[in-house]
């Protein structure tokens, strides 16, 4: 189970970023090769990531590179560059149907066959940033096994639908839907960037209402965003005593070879336990919440 | 004769001869207060009695916007002075125009915490014959009281003076704030002249520089301005690097152990010492203790802690920012100016960093035997200050180091620094933005840190992060010729600084 | 690869490099490099150079470096791109078993 509480963007062209990000410690990275690298730096910035996927200070850290659209000029060239340099994830920008996983996907398995890389190896994730995508996020979260997540992408949705970004009213139903769709196929969801980043008090308030809500995460926009996120994300006191009293009855059921598990009395099912190790593992990474 | 007449000649006492004889100016009304008052900066020096050969002094504490000691060098230069010692307690950037007075021969000797700029750059080039001798805040102090560095005269800014020399930082228009380099110089030169930009009414008070210890004042046009102080020092920064280690600090300075009611502190200046100050507050509240006192050089941030009730007194040697000029001017009570014989002069009576918990400080390199070097910078050319880096790690239970792992390609961790200004004996935790190393002279914080979750690595670990990341550098290239020599806190020769190969 | 046209890739913010290579005339290349760190990793940097432009054959040009203290990755990355600007090779014809 990898935890995904932070992904932080990073502008694939930025040098003095790519070379220290992994000092902040996000649980995931996503080099950015789309929205923040102007038409002009597309080719350099994707020589940059290149060569920055094998540096050894990203070893151990989840490394999503997000390519242009391969409907552009820039998408199979980004992905070559990301496959080949050895990003964990890709991230596909503006999904809109499983087709455009599909497409991917087959061009991802050409380039590992090459000798690159294991064939498998490369991870997948869909953005879905339109009315469309969030129709067919079912079918866009089903789509593959490399899939690991889908996000949703705030801002061009949002357009899409007319209207703008504001208290997170206008990506009530999104919102819902990608993460119902992540949840049906067993995969990873991930809430919108807050943009304003001096904006602590507003950024806290939407970390609040995506784990409420049961995102996996975030993505980020700065650095300075992981702590408080990984902060709010951390479980309380009360949260870790409960975990690890269902665990310790689940451990104890398995020790007696017994089918059913319970504690208090009561009977204590396969996603309970579940959600107690995802606890115990925030508790792991980011203390308790005091 | 009579009896009294051959009293005193027995024993060799003058008899009265008029209440005015020995003073005549007593006898001037107008004299009488107005003696020590020079018309020009001129009639000051030649009132000094200052000759060729003979060593001057000034305080920094307008640092980079100082204007006093480029115009009085200026001046001595045109007066014809050769061969003067400058002690200066410090140098920086603006003070380039020096390079042509040390090449004419006006200044052959140099005093100093440290340089910058074209200066520094000049220096390691090879300008002076004479190697150019770096010591700490408080090893300035011990020098001259251990007579290595007797000043002849004193040239001492001051932006508001009374006609007797009782002279400040906080009065008139260009406040730099605490005058504690200069209230040494006053205290023990031979010739002490006041220059200053606002003549105020009698008594000037506080005084800093008081008027027994003044021998002449001067009005001037301009001493300094007090707006280029806090340049690149004192800002609230947002970069997310020194963010981060500004809070791994505040993380080790709040489990190190010495985070108690009563603790005692110095953060100095940098953009990530200021930093570590906002977030000390939220942890004070938290666990609702109280800091004695802050010391040394204060900025904004320490005096807005004073003001909310977490630190109750600031002992203040250098203002580092108008902020804290203006608290020292308009509190008493709670913001006192220290002397850098008060501060950190290990042959004083006492020195306020004994008494310090924790010290906040910066490094242009460290080593993995934790010496430190903040006066050479990558190419060997001096960029920096000694300081009250020495003074403060040897005087404080714990130092700590506060630095990015690498600038630009530059990595700060190294085999061996450059230039030791600070033993390593004296430091006792790094934090990086890479992670935190502790000293094994110190295996109780190392206790500590670590049971706080804090990233703990050894120094080793830290400087092969930084070798893989950069590669490895190859050694400056310097000459056999020494350029500078550092002293330490005790006058003892620590290291010294070559000649830099063109 | 022929320089065919003058090309510049990078910034010269810190931590990056600004590469220029314009056409010249004869078979090889000039390469004039300038560093603010050149006193500690010069020899690197130029060996990093040269070891980019021997994969990628680049001839008939002048590459001039301006580096602002950028790591070896970031060096080759702008090297590559501006190289590759030109000499007028588009994203789909990249040689991917030329770079490193």
């Amino acid at each position: 189970m990898k935890l995904r509480r932070s992904m932080l963007f990073l502008p694939g062209s930025n040098a003095a970023m790519l070379s220290t990000a992994f000092v902040y410690k996000p649980d995931s990275i996503m080099f950015d090769l789309e929205d923040a690298v102007s038409l002009r730096e597309k080719d350099t910035a994707r020589m940059m990531v290149y060569h920055t996927l094998s540096l050894p200070m990203y070893r151990d850290i989840e490394k999503v590179v997000r390519i242009n659209p391969l409907s552009s000029v820039y998408g199979h060239a980004d992905l070559e560059a990301a496959v080949r340099g050895g990003a964990d994830v890709i991230r596909l920008p503006k999904t809109d149907c499983a087709e455009d996983i599909h497409e991917l996907e087959h061009e991802v398995l050409r380039i590992e066959q090459s000798g690159v890389r294991p064939v498998g190896s490369t991870g997948l994730m869909a953005a879905i940033e339109s009315a469309s995508g969030v129709v067919n996020a079912v079918e866009i979260a089903k789509s593959s096994k490399r899939l690991i997540g889908i996000a949703l992408a705030g801002f061009d949705y949002v357009m899409d639908m007319q209207t703008e970004r504001g208290d997170g009213t206008e990506l009530f139903y999104a919102r819902c839907a990608v993460l119902h769709a992540a949840r049906a196929a067993g995969i990873d969801a991930f809430d919108v960037v807050y943009g304003n980043v001096n904006d602590d008090e507003g950024f806290l308030r939407e970390v609040e209402l995506a784990k409420k809500l049961g995102f996996n995460g975030k993505s980020l926009i700065n650095p300075r965003q992981i702590e408080p996120l990984h902060r709010a994300y951390a479980p309380t006191e009360e949260d870790v005593d409960r975990a690890r009293r269902v665990i310790a009855a689940a451990e104890d059921a398995e020790k007696r070879g017994l089918g059913v598990v319970a504690l208090n009395g009561k009977m204590i099912d396969a996603p309970v336990i579940a959600h107690a190790q995802r606890v115990l593992q925030r508790a792991e990474a980011s203390g308790v919440r005091g | 004769m009579n009896s009294m007449q051959s009293l005193a000649e027995q024993r060799g006492i003058a008899t009265f001869g008029g209440y005015a004889k020995y003073a005549p100016y007593l006898a001037d009304p107008v004299a009488k207060r107005r003696r020590k008052l020079a018309d020009t900066l001129e009639e000051a020096v030649r009132r000094s009695g200052l000759e060729s050969g003979m060593t001057i002094s000034f305080h920094h504490a307008f640092r980079e916007g100082d204007k006093t000691i480029n115009q009085v060098v200026d001046l001595l230069a045109k007066m014809g002075l050769k061969n003067l010692t400058l002690a200066s307690s410090s140098l920086l950037t603006c003070n380039a125009p020096l390079i042509e007075h040390i090449k004419s021969g006006v200044i052959s000797r140099i005093y100093t915490s440290g340089m910058r700029g074209k200066l520094a750059d000049a220096v390691s080039h090879g300008l002076m014959d004479e190697p150019v001798q770096i010591h700490s805040h408080g090893g300035r102090v011990h020098l001259m009281d251990a007579g290595e560095l007797k000043v002849d005269v004193a040239f001492l800014a001051a932006s508001a003076a009374d006609e007797f020399g009782n002279a400040n930082g906080t009065g008139g228009r260009s406040r730099c704030g605490s005058l504690g380099y200069a209230m040494v110089d006053a205290a023990r030169a031979k010739y002490v002249i006041v220059l200053t930009e606002e003549l105020v009414a009698y008594p000037n008070t506080p005084a800093s520089i008081r008027q027994d210890q003044v021998d002449c004042v001067v009005k001037v046009d301009q001493i300094g301005d007090p707006s280029k102080i806090s340049v690149g020092a004192a800002r609230i920064t947002s970069n997310p690097r020194e963010l981060l280690i500004a809070r791994y600090a505040a993380d080790v300075l709040e489990h190190s152990g010495y985070f108690k009611e009563g603790f005692s502190i110095q953060t100095g200046s940098g953009a990530a010492a200021t930093a570590v100050t906002r977030f000390l507050e939220g942890r004070m509240r938290k666990a609702d203790i109280h800091a004695s006192f802050a010391l040394g050089g204060i900025t904004g941030s320490i005096v807005d802690l004073h003001k909310k009730g977490l630190i109750r007194t600031i002992l203040d040697t250098q203002s580092f920012d108008a902020s804290a000029a203006e608290s020292l001017r308009t509190d008493p009570a709670g913001h006192i100016e220290i002397s850098t014989d008060y501060y950190a002069n290990q042959s004083s009576k006492a020195a306020a960093v004994d008494e310090m918990d924790m010290v906040i400080l910066s490094a242009l390199e460290i080593d993995v035997g934790f010496n430190v070097n903040v006066i050479t910078g990558s190419d060997g050319v001096m960029r920096g200050a000694s300081g009250g880096h020495s003074d403060t790690a040897a005087g404080a239970n714990l130092a700590v180091v506060v630095a990015p792992l690498i600038r630009g390609r530059i990595p700060t961790v190294c085999e061996k620094v450059t230039t030791v200004v600070t033993p390593g004996t004296c430091v006792g935790v790094l934090v990086t933005d890479h992670g935190i190393a502790v000293n094994p002279n110190r295996p109780e914080i190392a206790e500590r840190l670590k049971a706080a979750g804090l990233p703990v690595l050894s120094i080793e670990e830290l400087h092969a992060r930084a070798i893989a990341i950069t590669g490895t550098p190859s050694p400056i290239a310097f000459t056999d010729r020494v350029v500078g020599m550092v002293r330490f806190r005790d006058g003892s020769l620590i290291d010294t600084i070559r000649q830099v190969v063109d | 690869m022929k320089v065919v046209r003058e090309a510049l890739a990078g910034t010269l913010e810190s931590n990056d490099l600004l590469v220029r290579v314009s056409p010249g005339r004869g078979e090889g290349y000039e390469l004039v490099i300038s560093s603010e760190v050149k006193h500690q990793f010069g020899p690197q940097i130029e060996a990093t150079a040269k070891e980019v432009l021997a994969r990628l054959a680049v001839s008939g040009g002048t590459v001039v470096i301006e580096d602002k203290g950028a790591l070896d990755c970031t060096i080759r990355a702008r090297l590559e791109a501006a190289a590759m600007r030109a000499c007028a090779v588009e994203a789909a014809d990249i040689d991917w078993s030329k770079l490193k």
